[in-house]
């Protein structure tokens, strides 16, 4: 994500355009899924190990790259991000709920695209079988690993654009601790939601909920740590892992690399 | 016609030659056996013809063309279809959803089409399936139907079926022959691994025994015998281990009441079993894996507490006591699974002395030495290929089940529980276990046989009990025991004659 952060930054700043940024992140998001690939389709290396040391590597990368380019400015350099889109004009309630950044609504409409991949297609169908079961998608005469790398560059797309959304939609400047954990959250939310594309929706919706609930309580002035509101999400996160989790099905070959005899 | 040749096949696995200059070939329409004992190289050679290895010397023809197969893929675009041992479903998925996996064209998929496709192909090959089950629901025998229409579903011409009946009882064996003989009508051809001489007799036309990775020779069934492929197969003439007449079973030694077990889920996987076995008796539980037989095991071992009845092992209680002090009552256990019988990283001499390692302390410390003579003697005794020192992990099955034979019977139990003891061994490594079992019997103690094998339970048994869906549904003299009542009774059909007797 960090990664993909500052690519769509640093593209958007050097380009002017913001399009150009999402595509950027997207590729080095790419890239990022494909060296996972090699790592843990083809080379069976644990993917605890090569998952944090690819995320140390792209965060170490991305500070390099940004010190190259941008030198160590006093004021951070800055774009203009995108505008919201007004989608229900000033109407009261829902005015504000559709008032919202353009990358926002693609994700939004990926929830049910994702879905018909999984459910409704062939692909979806090989991703679902090499997931639970790779001998038997490979007696099947699937490609497993074929099937499993172009899923990780997709999941690296994905990553990457989230992450430039930080930067081109929100701030608009790049931080280094912009990211703020919200990949690890990411895998919390999909392990919460049982590995199903809408609870998926839901349980961003209970986290970026309680994100918004607490920025809101900051400014209510209560006399409280801030930092303890800082660490609700979180808080929430551990929880509803804790409590939704216990009888979650995992795929059978989760985290398992596939090798023929 | 010539559907398949494989000419002058050889498959290493580092020394060990598996396969070595095999050749093999398939007429069209035929059902040819691939005979042989575990490890004669049979699945090897198959899977090699299916991709998932490559031979290192040999070539393949099919439609007497010559091919090159590298994956599973290039054989089912040849026509190949395989049915292994191991089924190879995804269990979350529907029957519709396995079948078409990989095989349609095209972009989308609709449940409502492809249930209907399949139910359409189910019907043209009159193998009945219900495409909208979940796999996970399935039993053993629905799970070998859907993977032969898997493959017939990918037009496939050829079917291997692998030790397809290893895991049916009888009922469904005969309903498997008889699918294939109609398939095989329709222009099928089909390989049938197995080392089962009496099935490979009923349906197969040629029979193509290995042995030790070697070609022995193919023979038409006509021209044969059970006796002379029984030759062929493990170069003896003769095999099997012969029981002496029983003499009367001495008092009970182990009696077991009303026993239940209600898993977590309110599942209740035994009910009501209740047992006597007698000293000099060898009592079998006979019945198809997976209807209560681990639960027992486990209860009987310690693993398990049982939600009611009561176990006495000459005279103690032992109801949902520790391993420890159910061992220290007299029971001696050869567990399901043998490689959770021992520790593979431990040596052999250390799994040796697991079971009693109070005998081995010497002011606090063990006896290293007095371990190693105790492992060489029961090497010895029992003929384990090994040296005390070699990690029990590296050791073949039917080593590792003489370790665990040795490490329980060197104790001279009361009562000896196996629980499939054979399962998975080679006909020598078979007759030795069988072998000691009825020294164990004659010797006085008191052996409970949990076995899916009916080969096994006729051969050893004093007296059959049948356990299905965690009932015993009935008891009975050996002597009274026919293979086809045992098959009834294991499928869940009763004697309607008879009430049983608990």
């Amino acid at each position: 994500m960090l990664i993909g952060a500052f690519t769509g930054f640093a593209t958007a700043y050097l380009t002017g355009s913001l399009w150009a940024g999402v595509f950027a992140a997207c590729l080095i998001g790419i890239l990022a899924g494909l060296l996972m690939a090699l790592m843990t389709v083809y080379l069976g290396v644990n993917q605890h190990v090569s998952g944090l040391g690819i995320t140390l590597f792209c965060t170490g990368l991305a500070y390099y790259a940004f010190r190259v380019i941008f030198g160590t400015p006093s004021h951070p350099p800055q774009i203009t991000p995108f505008d919201q889109v007004n989608l229900m004009g000033d109407v009261a309630v829902l005015g504000p709920i559709f008032r919202q950044y353009p990358l926002t609504y693609y994700a939004i409409v990926l929830v049910p695209v994702v879905w018909v991949i999984l459910y409704r297609t062939n692909f979806g169908l090989k991703i679902r079988a090499v997931g639970e079961n790779p001998e038997a998608a490979d007696a099947a005469g699937i490609n497993v690993y074929g099937v499993r790398t172009v899923s990780l560059m997709i999941a690296g797309a994905f990553m990457g654009v989230a992450g430039a959304f930080l930067t081109l939609s929100t701030l608009g400047f790049f931080t280094f601790d912009i990211i703020a954990g919200r990949g690890w959250v990411c895998i919390a939310l999909v392990i919460f939601a049982n590995w199903i594309p809408q609870r998926v929706l839901l349980g961003a919706f209970i986290f970026g909920g309680v994100q918004a609930l607490q920025l809101r309580l900051q400014l209510t002035g209560v006399k409280f740590p801030y930092e303890l509101f800082l660490t609700l999400p979180y808080v929430v996160t551990i929880i509803a892992l804790t409590i939704a989790n216990r009888n979650a099905a995992y795929p059978a070959a989760l985290l398992k690399p596939y090798k023929r005899e | 016609m010539y559907v398949i040749q494989m000419k002058n096949i050889t498959k290493r696995f580092g020394n060990l030659i598996a396969n070595d200059q095999i050749d093999f070939d398939l007429q069209k329409g035929e059902i040819h056996a691939l005979l042989g004992e575990n490890g004669a190289g049979k699945t090897t050679l198959m899977r090699t013809l299916y991709g998932l290895y490559s031979a290192d010397e040999g070539r393949i023809f099919i439609n007497e063309k010559p091919v090159h197969i590298t994956s599973p893929r290039d054989a089912i675009r040849n026509g190949i279809g395989m049915v292994t041992q191991h089924f190879t479903l995804v269990s979350p998925l529907t029957v519709a959803e396995n079948i078409v996996l990989g095989a349609t064209k095209g972009i989308s998929i609709n449940p409502r089409e492809i249930s209907k496709s399949v139910a359409e192909a189910s019907r043209k090959f009159c193998i009945p399936v219900n495409p909208d089950a979940v796999v996970r629901s399935l039993s053993v025998g629905e799970c070998q139907r859907v993977e032969i229409l898997k493959a017939l579903y990918r037009q496939a011409k050829v079917l291997i079926m692998d030790e397809p009946t290893a895991v049916l009882v009888p009922q469904e064996v005969d309903a498997l022959f008889k699918s294939l003989k109609q398939l095989v009508e329709q222009g099928l051809s089909v390989i049938f691994i197995s080392h089962k001489l009496y099935e490979v007799m009923e349906i197969c036309g040629r029979i193509t025994v290995l042995r030790g990775g070697k070609l022995i020779g193919t023979v038409h069934r006509a021209e044969t015998s059970e006796k002379e492929l029984a030759k062929m197969m493990v170069g003896r003439e003769t095999f099997g281990v012969v029981r002496e007449a029983g003499k009367d079973p001495g008092e009970p030694i182990l009696s077991i009441n009303n026993l239940k077990h209600v898993r977590n889920d309110g599942f209740e996987r035994l009910k009501d079993i209740s047992l006597n076995l007698h000293k000099g008796e060898i009592l079998s539980i006979a019945g198809v894996s997976g209807n209560g037989q681990s639960e027992l095991v486990k209860i009987l071992s310690g693993l398990l507490k049982p939600t009611e009845g009561k176990i006495v092992l000459d005279g103690i209680d032992i109801t949902g006591a520790s391993p420890t002090a159910i061992n220290a009552a007299g029971m001696g256990r050869t567990p399901e699974d043998r490689h959770a019988g021992v520790i593979g990283e431990l040596s052999v001499a250390e799994n040796l002395a697991l079971e009693g390692l109070d005998d081995y302390l010497n002011r606090g410390v063990l006896d290293r030495k007095k371990i190693r003579e105790h492992a060489q003697e029961l090497i010895e005794e029992y003929q384990i290929k090994a040296s005390p020192e070699d990690p029990v992990g590296k050791l073949s099955g039917g080593n590792i089940q003489k370790v665990v034979m040795a490490r329980s019977l060197s104790r001279n139990p009361l009562c000896i529980m196996a629980a499939q003891p054979t399962r998975g061994l080679d006909v020598g490594a078979t007759e030795y276990v069988r072998k000691k079992l009825l020294e164990q019997r004659n010797r006085g103690a008191g052996v409970l046989l949990i076995s899916e094998d009916l080969d096994e339970v006729l051969g050893l048994s004093d007296r059959i009990a049948v356990i299905y869906e965690g009932r015993i549904m009935d008891i009975m003299p050996a002597s009274e025991a026919t293979e086809e009542k045992l098959g009834l009774l294991m499928a869940g059909v009763l004697d309607k004659e008879k009430t049983p007797t608990f």
